[in-house]
């Protein structure tokens, strides 16, 4: 028999007993779905992650005062004090393997144009900080180091700060003030969207650090919340992190037992954290796909086996005309795998509707991978051949006389 | 014709049960039927006719003797050469016909076919003409739910002559049947047997059905008790050219 005629037997017999087929596959088509819908969300996710870690910089440091976790940003922030602008002139001068290092500070604040007033971060820093973020102005021009020399009371906002404050203004030359200290605005910074962390990076205005030292900082003018360096290329990245390290510990003196009291991360540590993650993910996901396509598995080799003892006169007439029990076991074979490849074909559109219905009600971004569909039917179909194959060799066993005896 | 016989059973025994008390359905039975015969089975229910079939048709195998088929001694063939035996040599009739069920004619007929490795074209063409001499020309496409008992008889030995088989067996195929259906069944053997070269053997405990072949075998209790031509006194169900000779010109009457 050939597999055209094969097929058209198998799908015959299925169509026999519709609801019976599709309790069968419930359970192959809801593993199926879930994987798919679940590898469209973790790739979107992924993608989603990636695309933040490259908006923060291409080979982006970030030096943090106090011990941090492992996401690297996280925490920090201000909170200790370990890290100040002499730290800072000390790796600029001792570590080679950076091109770029801009200290940072934050501070929550109001900012007034005329009779608009918006809340936001206010970070000083110095004009490496747009070198090294990769995070140049759209409009007008980014401060420079005779801003800073000069104390200029000069600024550059983010999207949404000029969106808030200018509409659709232009907001270049406007005064702005800033703890009732005016200031001029001299740029607009390009979007940069959400942080790894999903704050709005556009939420900020950023100022000379000179400035900000003086007419923000107040007692803590010394401290460094914040720093960004640049690695000179990707390779040196972890070199440049080792230096810097090297050089915070002996200027802090602190004992080879000791750990740091600052932390220091760059992008891969950061991809790398990322990456675990969705490690862990994947393997969650494997289990659930492993647990469900067993149960499908189960369910189908049941109703084979059922099928079977059904048709055991079938089968005594086909071996009774001359089937051969290898044309037996493939009729049945080819019938299991039909059924699973049918529970995994639907499996893969569902999953897939899921997916877009998720993404249109959530907005979550998912990602439909049809090699991960192709994949999940095709191991669909060699669960109907595993499970499958018990019953159809039950079926290839039987002796003709003692099948067509079958009551 | 000193050919190779069709059938040659030597000693042919069959033995059920392997646990219990064992039954003993064929006792030694000696048989050889040629090419072109037309032979009747007879003998009470239970005398091992059905055993004896099973075997001749490879469904079955027996427990003691030997078994030849056209000079081939079936106890060494492999399942596959077995199979293969049933698909092209033998066509093999049951009292309850065992058709597929949900299954239309044609395809019943059909199934041989399959798994003789045809292409679909030549299937659907041999299994038409069966059906076309078995006289269903016009229901093949009727499932056999929606067919007499004596059309899905006919359907039945459609599909056991399709592979043109050598020998034609039949397990009382007119059991089922009233005696105007079973005339033209047996017409239809005769015919086959006349005119196609077919051996047939048939399975009846009807005196008339019997009376139709040329060659009347009566098991007892798993024995062959007699074996000859037909008791004259026996009235043919449907005439025979062999009868021609004999001194009854049978039914006319119908
Ligand atoms: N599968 C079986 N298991 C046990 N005994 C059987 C089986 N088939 C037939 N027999 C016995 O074998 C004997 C012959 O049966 P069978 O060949 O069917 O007779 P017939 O066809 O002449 O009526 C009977 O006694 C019957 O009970
Ligand atoms: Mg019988």
């Amino acid at each position: 028999m050939n597999l055209f005629t094969l097929l058209r037997l198998a799908l015959r017999v299925i169509s026999r007993n519709k609801a019976r087929a599709m309790l069968t596959v419930l359970g192959i088509v809801i593993g199926v779905a879930a994987v798919i819908a679940m590898v469209a969300l973790g790739a979107g996710a992924q993608q989603n992650i990636a695309k933040q870690i490259a908006s923060l910089g291409s080979n982006l440091i970030i030096i943090i005062p106090g011990t941090t976790n492992i996401a690297g940003v996280r925490g920090g922030g201000g909170s200790s004090t370990t890290v100040d602008v002499d730290d800072i002139d000390a790796l600029r001068r001792e570590v080679k393997s950076i091109t770029h290092l801009a200290p940072a500070n934050r501070q929550q604040v109001q900012i007034v144009a005329g009779d608009a007033n918006w809340g936001t971060t206010v970070q000083g820093t110095t004009p490496a900080f747009y070198v090294v973020r990769d995070w140049r102005t759209d409009v007008g021009t980014e401060h420079s180091e005779l801003d800073e020399a000069a104390h200029n009371k000069v600024c550059v906002l983010g999207k949404t700060v000029a969106a808030q404050l200018f509409g659709t203004d232009d907001p270049i030359d406007q005064w702005v003030r800033i703890k009732k200290v005016p200031f001029r605005v001299i740029g607009v910074l390009s979007s940069k969207g959400q942080s790894p962390m999903g704050q709005d990076q556009d939420d900020t205005v950023v100022i000379p650090f000179s400035v900000f030292r003086q007419r923000l900082a107040g007692t803590q003018r010394d401290q460094i919340q914040v720093a960004y360096a640049a690695a000179l290329d990707a390779d040196s990245s972890q070199a440049a992190v080792d230096e810097m390290t090297a050089v915070l510990r002996q200027r802090h003196h602190l004992r080879e037992s000791a750990d740091d009291d600052f932390s220091i991360r760059n992008l891969a540590d950061m991809a790398a954290a990322s990456r675990e993650v969705a490690d862990s993910m994947t393997l969650l996901l494997g289990s659930i796909a492993g647990v469900s396509l067993l149960v499908g598995g189960i369910g189908i080799m049941n109703t084979m086996l059922v099928s079977v003892t059904e048709r055991t006169r079938e089968i005594g007439i086909r071996l009774a005309v001359g089937a051969k029990s290898r044309d037996i076991l493939v009729q049945f074979l080819v019938e299991a795998v039909v059924l699973s490849a049918f529970g995994g074909a639907i499996g893969v559109f569902v999953g897939w509707l899921v997916a877009r219905l998720l993404n249109d009600a959530t907005g979550w971004v998912t990602i439909f991978d049809p090699s991960v569909a192709a994949l999940a039917f095709l191991v669909s179909g060699a669960v109907g051949v595993f499970f499958g194959f018990w019953p159809a060799r039950r079926a290839a066993q039987l002796d003709p006389i003692d099948a067509l005896r079958y009551e | 014709m000193s050919q190779v016989p069709v059938i040659d059973a030597e000693n042919l025994q069959k033995v059920y049960g392997a646990g219990g008390t064992p039954v003993v359905a064929l006792d030694h039975v000696t048989l050889q039927v040629h090419q072109g015969e037309f032979v009747a089975v007879v003998g009470a229910s239970g005398s091992g006719k059905s055993t004896f079939m099973n075997l001749i048709g490879l469904l079955d195998r027996p427990t003691g003797g030997a078994l030849r088929l056209d000079g081939v001694d079936v106890a060494k063939l492999t399942p596959n050469q077995r199979a293969a035996v049933r698909n092209r040599k033998v066509g093999f009739v049951f009292q309850g016909f065992n058709l597929l069920r949900r299954t239309s004619a044609l395809e019943n007929v059909e199934l041989p076919l399959l798994y003789a490795g045809v292409s679909a074209h030549e299937r659907a063409e041999a299994a038409k003409r069966a059906l076309t001499q078995v006289g269903l020309g016009e229901r093949m496409g009727h499932m056999p739910n929606e067919l007499s008992g004596g059309q899905q008889q006919r359907v039945a030995i459609a599909r056991a002559l399709v592979n043109q088989p050598a020998l034609l067996l039949a397990d009382e195929p007119t059991g089922n049947l009233d005696s105007t259906t079973t005339r033209e069944i047996l017409k239809l053997f005769v015919d086959l047997n006349v005119n196609h070269g077919i051996t047939v053997v048939i399975v009846t405990h009807e005196n008339d059905v019997a009376a139709v072949s040329r060659r009347v075998v009566q098991f007892k209790d798993g024995r062959v008790v007699m074996d000859g031509p037909p008791p004259a006194e026996w009235t043919p169900a449907v005439p025979a050219p062999w009868h021609a000779a004999s001194t009854t010109p049978a039914s006319e009457v119908a």
